[in-house]
């Protein structure tokens, strides 16, 4: 019956017309994306900066959520600790700006590394020391099932939180500013569109990935890792490496949102390793519909809008956001999108 | 380290411990028969504390204030399940962890509604403050003592209630068989209401005996829900006897790695650095021996079942 | 006499709304008014609000948002009323980790900044800022102090204890700076620990004479617990963080004895403190806490300095705050070079109320103009 955790999510459609932009489905989808990069470049236009800077923080939470979604939902791996592999990323970005703000080195022996603030070094970095950090959870946790996975990634997150919460090198607690935002050459990342159009590419990119990904091979084995792992392993190929492989991608992506978070905030703490953020990281992958491509974008939508709304109306708005959220629950079965765009084809 | 110092601090892990065992049984009970990640068993132990407080305080009795603890979670516990929880029982886990986390947020904000942003008053009764003289001259505050007592005394009856009763029976066939023990001509609704009633009210006796030393305030059901957590992990999900084994483990060692954690680490490094040191691996420990334990058996010490 | 030319100015103006409009002021306050430790919130902005009720002025608009200390939110919500509501004022940060990660972008981008509460040492020293002021108090004021009173009291052999993190052990640095004996052990707790068994037998293994702890909030509360039962029966002392209005009558009797310092008490003799007390009471109900009173001085403070100027003439309102022309219901007060306080610090201790409730009780003072350290790393 633990089994059961990973049963349930929402199949990806392998029938070559789903995904027709004139189906309900196909409409719903670039509607999304249309308003997500429309709507703050219209703002920006009118001088509403703050409108552009809210759009991006949806952008990355969403990045975030869709490397999420790759373990949850299409390789049934429920991560309750991803926050680990975000804030990684976003400390990655942190410390690289410190040292390079500080002229000193990261580290000096076996060999000197310095800090940079160019944003390639930068998300270079974070992707291979997130790829690297799941890499090593994930072979220990990928032998375990069910719940139990779920609270071994937890536990490894945990221990990376008290770890960044107690370590005063880079701030402890009181986390790390970033007095300037990392850049780019020939790109100007402090102005508010342009960092939001980074961040839309980078939102793009990982969903063009996982949507690649899961038409390949190695999605249809994923596929039925999750599904039938013993049929699959009949069929020669070991579930493992299969598994282990997809968990580090996600982790990769979520990292990357981390540390565009980082330089969107110029600031990084330990609250982005926290257990609050894996829970409402998998909250929006829910929300939105699990295994489906744009459900996590739905969801931080949602997510982050009822957020800023609610906040500015009552000071009990936690209350409403949980009722809002129990109510999709209960009535939108499959999520947001479920709910928008109907269900998948072959669920 | 004296020996005395060492004894007083085990006593104090096996408190912890006992106290962590009445959140966990009902956690790992939820789990075992209706298959459930319930996220708002915080809240239970937070609604127990509350309401503990609130009626001491208007009647003057710790123990009618406490026998209104376990009533308000349970009851709190019974319609969670009937409004909400029933709902999804044929839906993916995933769901429910959503729905729970909605009703983590609802209990936290609707009781700070109720009972405003202060943290409310709960002491321990007045005949149960002080201490006794341990042997080697420790002295140890009564009211801890009473709280192994009492979680041995329902670990023990727990025990009972599920080998040598109707109901425990029901809960066991659940365990093993959800389809059929309904196929059987058991109410599995009635059932299912009666354990998650019963794991909030023991989560509510949680909140209540332990608001008493602790703060009476909003989120408090949080952390001791993550530690819950791994409490029943390292256990094996569904096993009471797990529970108990892992609560006592947790409780131990979290205890005594807060202590002697700092304390080994100067041996060879400077004092102020090695209690941050110290203290920090301490708060990493438990989930380091989780992630250890999970690493060579995957399903806990005591799996009950797959 | 600077009211009556605002008056006037008000009256000659008054006929273009465009630019009645323009001169009107704008406040952000972010605040944590949801989840654990929230009273704090809560009294910052009631003591803010009541100050600004009292000034009688409708041009100045406040508008309150909730951060649920999180650093991430509170930064999205200075944001918004940096960019969007284009607030001229911003203010009510809580936590240390949340004004590090809001306020160093908010001064950079022109725009003011008071906190009401929180400290931390980089905005005082190395990351101070010409737009920054603190209105409350350095992180390590309170500890500081203790660490002179207990000297001055005769205490020679004190044990401390505080959480592992930035502001415990800059609490317990602080301590030990103007103590300046040897403690008999430093103790480190994890954060938002609950349980303070293992530590309560360690105190009582130890040969300590005396008690400092720094443990702001719930965790304050559950350590006093548990203290009064173990039969440890040495002094206890604190800072005001464990030790305001609230917190000591949700701790109960347990709290009684303990002696703690404070910025303020609301039993200090002086004329403001005394309205200020008295009409707090009066509008929500309860005694304020030193939260109350800060929020209080940080609103005065802000209508001292409108007085002389719009916060659109950056440097003249700079200037008019810097010289803190306001009553403050501390008596004196004054800004050092780094735009934190120059105060004195007070000794209360938690006695029995009329009511049977416990209450602080003001002492005396325990240490006179405390500055931070930090100011030489400032420069502005």
């Amino acid at each position: 019956m633990i089994n059961n955790t990973s049963s349930g999510v929402a199949k990806i459609s392998l029938t070559p017309n789903a995904d027709s932009h004139f189906s309900r489905k196909g409409i719903v989808q670039i509607t999304l994306l249309g308003l997500l990069l429309l709507l703050p470049v219209t703002a920006y236009f009118l001088g509403h900066i703050y409108y552009v800077n809210l759009a991006s923080r949806i952008t990355i939470i969403a990045m975030a959520a869709v490397g999420l979604n790759l373990a949850i939902g299409y390789g049934g791996m429920v991560s309750f600790g991803h926050a680990a592999y975000f804030g990684l990323g976003g400390y990655v970005a942190g410390i690289s700006a410190y040292h390079a703000f500080d002229f000193t080195p990261f580290m000096t022996w076996p060999f000197s590394v310095p800090g940079s603030d160019n944003l390639l070094v930068v998300w270079l970095a974070a992707a291979i020391l997130c790829g690297l950090l799941a890499l090593a959870i994930g072979a220990i946790s990928l032998r375990t099932t069910g719940v139990y996975f779920i609270m071994i990634t937890l536990a490894f997150a945990q221990m990376i939180y008290y770890f960044a919460n107690s370590w005063p090198t880079y701030g402890g607690e009181d986390g790390l500013p970033i007095y300037l935002r990392n850049g780019l050459p020939f790109v100007d990342t402090t102005n508010a569109l342009s960092y939001f159009l980074i961040c839309f590419a980078g939102l793009v990119l990982a969903m063009a990935i996982t949507s690649r990904l899961m038409k390949s091979r190695f999605g249809a084995a994923l596929t039925m890792a999750r599904l039938n792992d013993v049929r699959l392993a009949t069929a020669g190929i070991s579930p493992y490496p299969i598994r282990l492989i997809a968990f580090v991608i996600s982790a990769v992506i979520t990292g990357l949102a981390g540390a565009l978070y980082a330089d969107l905030n110029g600031f990084v703490s330990p609250t982005m390793l926290s257990w609050h953020f894996s829970g409402e990281l998998m909250v929006i992958v829910i929300l939105g519909g699990v295994g489906r491509l744009y459900g996590p974008l739905a969801g931080a939508i949602l997510f982050v809008m009822m957020e800023t709304l609610l906040g500015g109306i009552t000071q009990y708005w936690q209350l409403f956001l949980g009722l809002v959220l129990l109510g999709v629950v209960l009535f939108a079965k499959h999520g947001v999108m479920g709910w928008l765009a109907g269900r998948e084809l072959n669920e | 380290m004296s020996v005395t110092l060492l004894i007083e601090q085990l006593l104090n892990g096996v408190q912890l411990g006992t106290m962590l065992f009445l959140m966990a049984s009902g956690l790992t009970l939820i789990f075992g028969v209706m298959g459930l990640i319930n996220l708002a068993h915080g809240s239970f132990y937070m609604v127990g504390a509350y309401a503990t407080a609130a009626v001491t305080a208007s009647t003057g009795s710790f123990l009618i204030g406490l026998g209104a603890g376990i009533a308000a979670a349970a009851l709190a516990g019974a319609l969670v399940e009937l409004i909400v929880i029933r709902r999804l029982y044929h839906r993916p886990h995933l769901d429910q962890v959503l729905a729970t986390f909605a009703l983590i947020l609802i209990f936290s904000e609707g009781t700070r509604f109720i009972f405003g942003s202060s943290p409310l008053r709960l002491s321990p009764p007045s005949w149960l403050t002080g201490f006794v003289t341990l042997p080697g001259d420790t002295r140890y505050p009564i009211y801890r003592l009473v709280l192994i007592g009492v979680g041995i005394a329902i670990s023990i009856g727990l025990y009972l209630l599920i080998s040598r009763t109707r109901l425990g029976m029901r809960i066991r066939a659940g365990e093993s068989d959800r389809e059929m023990i309904g196929a059987l001509g058991v109410n599995i609704s009635k059932l299912y209401t009666l354990v998650f009633a019963l794991g909030a009210g023991l989560a509510g006796l949680a909140g209540a005996l332990v608001g008493a030393l602790q703060s009476v305030q909003v989120g408090m059901g949080e952390p001791v829900l993550i530690l819950a957590f791994v409490v029943i992990v390292i256990g094996g999900i569904g096993s009471i006897k797990g529970a108990l084994f892992g609560a006592l483990l947790v409780g131990i060692v979290d205890t005594l790695g807060r202590v002697y954690l700092p304390i080994f680490f100067r041996a060879f490094m400077p004092p102020s650095e090695a209690t941050g040191v110290g203290a920090a691996l301490a708060a990493m420990l438990i989930y380091i021996l989780m992630a250890v334990i999970l690493a060579f058996k995957p399903k806990g010490l005591f799996a009950a079942h797959d | 006499m600077k009211n009556m030319t605002r008056l006037g100015l008000g009256l000659l103006l008054s006929s273009s709304v465009a630019i009645a409009h323009a001169d009107d002021v704008k406040i952000g306050m972010i605040t944590t008014l949801s989840g654990g430790g929230s009273h704090l919130g809560v009294d910052v902005r009631d003591g803010f609000m009541l100050a600004m009720e009292q000034s009688g002025q409708d041009d100045i608009e406040v508008l309150i948002q909730d951060d649920a200390n999180r650093p991430d939110l509170a930064r999205s919500l200075a944001n918004e009323f940096m960019q969007r509501d284009q607030v001229d004022i911003l203010t009510g940060l809580i936590w240390s980790n949340l004004a590090m990660a809001v306020v160093p972008a908010v001064v950079r981008q022109g725009t003011f900044y008071l906190s009401p509460n929180a400290g931390p040492s980089d905005l005082a020293g190395r990351m101070c800022h010409e737009n920054y002021f603190n209105v409350a108090y350095q992180n390590d004021n309170l500890h500081g102090a203790m660490g002179a009173y207990m000297r001055e009291e005769g205490y020679e052999k004190p044990i401390i204890l505080a959480p592992n993190y930035p502001a415990g052990t800059d609490a317990l640095a602080g301590f030990k700076h103007l103590y300046e004996g040897d403690v008999v052990d430093e103790l480190y707790t994890q954060m938002g620990q609950t349980d303070y068994a293992a530590e309560i037998a360690q105190i009582r293994a130890s040969d300590a004479d005396s008690l400092f702890f720094f443990l702001p909030g719930g965790m304050g509360i559950s350590f006093m617990k548990q203290w009064e039962s173990s039969g440890v029966d040495i002094p206890i002392f604190g800072a005001a963080f464990s030790f305001d209005e609230i917190l000591i009558k949700a701790v109960g009797s347990a709290a009684i004895g303990a002696r703690n310092t404070s910025l303020w008490a609301y039993d200090l003799d002086n004329e403001t403190n005394h309205r200020f007390v008295e009409t707090f009471r009066e509008a929500y109900g309860r005694t304020p806490t030193l939260y109350a009173a800060q929020g209080f001085d940080t609103a005065n403070l802000i209508l001292s300095a409108l007085e002389v100027a719009h916060p659109d003439d950056q440097d003249a309102f700079r200037e008019a705050l810097r010289a803190a022309d306001f009553d403050s219901v501390r008596g004196e007060f004054r800004f050092g070079p780094n735009h934190h306080p120059i105060q004195d610090i007070y000794v209360r201790e938690v006695v029995e109320g009329d009511d049977g409730q416990p209450t602080n009780r003001l002492l005396g003072i325990a240490i006179e103009d405390i500055q931070d350290i930090y100011y030489e790393q400032c420069q502005m």
